[in-house]
């Protein structure tokens, strides 16, 4: 991936699209590395019981795995300054076959004094959209 | 009902977390990302850093210990099992590096019930060990309304 150039920028580029594979495994690994151990996170009978419709992944593992993508193409030619989302809408993530989740990345504004970039992010699980007011701002060196 | 009166309530700060070289690795791994940064303390320092940096997201590790400050507060009344998390944002300074010891102070910024449900938002100042600001984390939790008895 190439890194960006904040010059090259312009509002409205589509800067990547990436698909994410939510298993299982992922969300154990997630509950591990940031403390979350809600059951509903890996018991699919906790998680029903609360009504869900099974084992739904955490938010945050969502809202970290979308900025991922940004992280690796931004590299160190810039910092994520402000990163915030609302949860809309949950991932239910099926034992056999995990969820899919696709991140689509947009240039929303462009500060040239401040040298920073607001990234839109798109982020969809089964056609449905699952955070909204995604938006990262980039602050370039 | 979580309790309107903490509004404005100030938690204790919490004890330092030192933020280790293997746990932003790890922590990483967990968010898919494989960005140089996040892994190789030699591109960290190639890019201006004393070690490797942690992800945006990494803040809720620091940021969860406040909250947990708000779910054992009897005085909130907030029903853990109710909770669900509404919105999240991470507002940096500087990102966190391996090495950085961070400690938090948590104000309850809003109270508000809305049709048997509420919305509780709180800010959570996260310092280095030099008590300068490195990211302010902010939480909206939705604590739903408990079903009528059936």
């Amino acid at each position: 991936m190439i890194a960006p150039v904040f010059e090259q920028l312009s509002v409205g580029d589509v800067v990547l699209t990436r698909e994410l594979h939510f298993s299982r495994d992922t969300l154990v690994r997630y509950a591990g590395a940031s403390g979350d151990f809600n059951t509903i996170h890996y018991r699919d009978d906790v998680a029903q019981s609360v009504g869900l419709p099974g084992v739904i992944a955490h938010g945050m593992l969502t809202m970290g795995a979308a900025a991922s993508p940004v992280a690796e193409w931004i590299s160190s030619a810039g910092v994520v300054s402000d990163y915030q989302v609302r949860f809309t809408r949950m991932v239910p993530v099926d034992g056999a076959d995990g969820a899919d989740v696709t991140v689509t990345a947009t240039v929303g504004a462009i500060d040239t004094d401040a040298r920073t970039a607001r990234i839109d992010l798109k982020v969809v699980f089964a056609e449905q959209t699952v955070l909204g007011k995604s938006q990262l701002v980039v602050t370039f060196a | 009902m979580v309790n309107v009166e903490i509004q404005g309530k100030v938690y204790p700060p919490t004890a330092p977390y030192l933020v280790g070289r293997e746990k932003v690795r790890e922590f990483a791994r967990a968010v898919l990302s494989e960005a140089p940064l996040h892994h190789d303390p030699e591109a960290a320092r190639a890019a201006g850093y004393p070690d490797v940096v942690a992800p945006p997201t990494f803040a809720i590790v620091v940021q969860d210990s406040t909250l947990q400050q708000l779910l054992a507060d009897e005085e909130a009344a907030v029903d853990f099992s109710r909770v669900v998390h509404g919105d999240q944002r991470f507002t940096y300074t500087r990102p966190i590096v391996a090495g950085d010891e961070l400690t938090g102070v948590m104000t309850v910024t809003s109270v508000k019930q809305l049709g048997g449900n509420s919305m509780v938002t709180s800010s959570t100042e996260i310092s280095d060990a030099s008590g300068a600001h490195v990211v302010t984390a902010i939480s909206t939790l939705v604590v739903r309304a408990e079903e009528a008895a059936a």
